[in-house]
């Protein structure tokens, strides 16, 4: 195939169990791939004001231009209805899926419908198979990964993307894993798949791109360029040495690490150094892995073994940990051993949930159950408490489970939960979004709120708030700053690369490989104005949606501990709401 | 002196396909199809990963199967050499390699086997793979 078939979008029925393919180099010669055209697809498939887990809601997976031609352009970015905020549900994975989903010849897949019994697909050749998947549809992320790596040819050059337990029962938060340890964690999409009765997607990459001899030479440079840059760049040892685990000492010593749902943000010296990225690698680090062409290796797997009957019965588990990860389900649920932490991640995937978000979420039922807003009866009989590891792994199931309306209602996220039983000081969700780690300050926040995905992804706050220790500014100059960083970072995730790598791909070398592919005619300025054009798209699509930023609720929480920073005034981040709504035109 | 591409250290390896698209790189392409040498999860990518590659047998069962000896054993000591010219595409030598080393080209039917040059070496950043001189040379 040619660099061109990258605008193959793969459309599939889910409904009438049929596929067509179409050129769109319409979209992708405009908006590069990713976000970009993920948000044009999202436009055109998804129906305002749609139930997000009826089957008008579209699945969008697109790769970009870069994707499987260079180095670290490793990410996939899925576009939905999100059934847990209400609006723009954007989530990004990496493992071996933008190369397969490049290498089996398209730049986006497009899943719309529903299936009336369990499927899965198989998307290797140029066919596609609806597969029955009643058989593995109630089972957990590892098994059914395991099921369909032995049924399905293509062993080590495919995806499987594929829920847990937590996505046919429609839990909103949660995900689609892939090779096991990668996620489209955010916003729900395993939910969204649920709903559409689709377990899963097996891609095989069986084609290959064939670079025109006239361009070999040039294609061959601008890759090497790439190369050393990211294996030589300090990306390479923060992300393979430790990790992202590798910042978490640091960022509590900083006072910016929300614990146990933020009755502060710093732990003890002793629970920060159980939990540093350090002594959890020198006590259970078993393999450093890396997202297809990507040499980084950031992935941290742990080995835990775990005793699980008296009698010398043990199991290994391996789990991936990360920083984000260590925050909501370690120092947000005040666990004392990291050994306990890495059982709940384990959980977690084991039902293929939002990690943050269960953290979160489970963090506010313990605040809540301390105060007695809930009782036993609503628990089903749990007693939750600060640490309680085996309490927290049974709520986990139940949240699956449902047996319950207590857990029906945690299964629709801690906005929604904190509604019904009150709380809502302290539900730690912006946007409808649990939040990620950080307390650092007043650009967090903003992120937080205003972001389009309410991921620290999106405008990284956190960053921006560390950079300011020590400085003065100005709260426009804040959300300027953050408003730019947001823009921008639609290119990356339109080319798509990833953004532990975003440091590499400035707009010269972005131009570079563009240019070495045949992709010719992009200039700084024109990346810079499709950044902001995507930005604004997919904040058009959140209003459309019904997101307000007058209505945006604040926690009253986040005034009550202090940031780095000092106490944030609620004035202040409701002001930096207006003047961000006056620089977007709202 | 005559090479060969050797595993120097599989429990470094992170699967990162690198050397994969390197080998394919070699022809222009960008994929697995033209790839000599592959890299996948030994049952679950928390036991690690298993390299494919030729590993410049003395004596390859490979080249002895070939009727045409379109591959044939190097001079040099250790793994083969082929001239695709020769090769009728019947692919005895894939299944007499237990390796699985010798991978299949279907667009051109036509087996593809690792040159030993190197080149998917510039691109492990972990050391895993390496081009060493073959046994018995100086
Ligand atoms: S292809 Fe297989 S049998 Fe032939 S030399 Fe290489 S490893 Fe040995
Ligand atoms: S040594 Fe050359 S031919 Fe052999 S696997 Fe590496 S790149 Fe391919
Ligand atoms: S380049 Fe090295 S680390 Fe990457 S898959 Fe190949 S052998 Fe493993």
């Amino acid at each position: 195939m040619k660099v061109e078939d990258m605008n193959n979008v793969l459309y599939i029925d889910l409904t009438k169990k049929g596929i067509r393919t179409e050129s769109r180099r319409d979209l992708f010669d405009k908006y590069l791939g990713g976000s970009g055209v993920g948000i044009k697809l999202l436009e055109e498939e998804c129906p305002p004001g749609i139930d997000p887990l009826g089957a008008s809601n579209p699945i969008i997976l697109a790769v970009g231009p870069l994707t499987a031609l260079y180095p670290s352009a490793s990410k996939t970015v899925a576009m939905f209805k999100s059934p847990l905020t209400g609006n723009l549900g954007e989530s990004h994975c990496g493992g071996r899926s933008a190369m397969a989903i490049k290498l089996a010849g398209y730049g986006a897949i497009v899943i719309t419908g529903s299936s009336d019994l369990p499927l899965y697909l198989a998307i290797e050749g140029d066919e596609v198979k609806f597969r029955d998947a009643s058989s593995v549809w109630n089972m957990d992320a590892v098994t059914v990964g395991r099921v369909l790596r032995e049924v399905e040819p293509g062993a080590g050059v495919r995806t499987i993307i594929r829920t847990g337990t937590a996505g046919p029962k429609m839990v909103r938060y949660a995900c689609a894993v892939s090779e096991t340890y990668r996620h489209f964690g955010r916003l729900g999409l395993g939910a969204v798949m649920g709903s559409k009765k689709l377990k899963a997607l097996v891609i095989t990459a069986d084609k290959s791109v064939e670079i025109a001899k006239q361009k070999r030479k040039e294609y061959k440079r601008a890759y090497d360029v790439i190369q050393n840059i990211v294996v030589k760049t300090d990306a390479m040892e923060k992300y393979h040495d430790l990790g992202t685990p590798g910042k978490i000492y640091n960022l509590n010593k900083l006072g910016g690490m929300a614990c146990k749902n933020l009755e502060s943000a710093r732990a003890p010296e002793e629970i920060a150094r159980e939990f540093s990225g350090e002594q959890i690698a020198e006590r259970y680090l078993s393999r450093r892995i890396s997202c297809a062409h990507c040499p980084v290796g950031c992935v941290h797997l742990a080995a835990l073994r775990e005793l699980y009957e008296p009698g010398y019965y043990f199991k290994t588990v391996t789990v991936p940990y990360d920083n984000e990860t260590i925050y909501s389900l370690g120092f947000m649920l005040g666990m004392q051993k990291a050994e306990d932490y890495l059982l709940l991640n384990d959980r977690v995937d084991f039902v293929g949930m939002d990690a943050i978000s269960t953290g979160v979420i489970l963090a506010w039922a313990t605040e809540a159950y301390a105060k007695g807003l809930i009782t036993k009866q609503h628990t089903d009989g749990l007693e939750f408490n600060w640490g309680d590891v085996q309490v927290y792994l049974e709520a986990i199931n139940k949240i699956v489970e449902m047996p319950n309306e207590f857990y029906q209602n945690l299964a629709k996220g801690v906005e929604h939960a904190s509604s019904v039983y009150g709380g809502q000081d302290y539900a730690l969700a912006f946007g409808g979004n649990e939040m990620p780690e950080y307390h650092t300050g007043l650009a967090c926040y903003m992120n937080n709120l205003t972001g389009a995905r309410h991921s620290h992804l999106d405008s990284a706050g956190y960053d921006l708030d560390q950079k300011l220790m020590g400085k003065d500014f100005t709260i426009e100059g804040v959300v300027s700053a953050l408003l730019k960083e947001e823009q921008w970072r639609q290119i990356p995730s339109s080319l798509v690369v990833c953004f532990f790598a975003r440091k590499v791909f400035t707009p010269e070398i972005v131009i570079q490989a563009l240019d070495a592919i045949g992709l010719e005619g992009w200039t700084t300025e024109k990346l810079e104005d499709l950044g902001r054009e995507i930005h604004r798209a997919k904040m058009n699509f959140k209003f459309r949606e019904g997101y307000d930023l007058a209505k945006l609720r604040i926690p009253k929480r986040i005034f009550e501990v202090p940031t780095p920073h000092g106490y944030l005034k609620e004035a202040d981040l409701r002001k930096a709401i207006d003047i961000y709504g006056e620089m977007i035109g709202v | 002196m005559a090479k060969k591409l050797a595993v120097l250290d599989v429990n470094k390896c992170i699967g990162c396909m690198e050397c994969m698209f390197a080998c394919s790189r070699r022809v222009g392409r960008v994929g697995f199809d033209k790839s000599a040498i592959k890299v996948r999860s030994a049952g679950g990518i928390e036991r690690g990963f298993v390299i494919v590659v030729c590993r410049a047998c003395e004596n390859p069962p490979c080249a002895k199967v070939c009727p045409t000896e379109a591959l044939r054993a190097r001079k040099e000591g250790g793994g083969v050499i082929l001239n695709e010219n020769k090769c009728i595409g019947c692919g005895f030598c894939v299944q007499a390699c237990i390796l699985g080393a010798i991978f299949w080209d279907s667009e051109r039917d036509k087996p593809v086997v690792c040159k030993y040059c190197g080149d998917c070496v510039d691109y492990c950043v972990h050391d895993v793979i390496g081009l060493v001189d073959v046994k018995g040379e100086v």
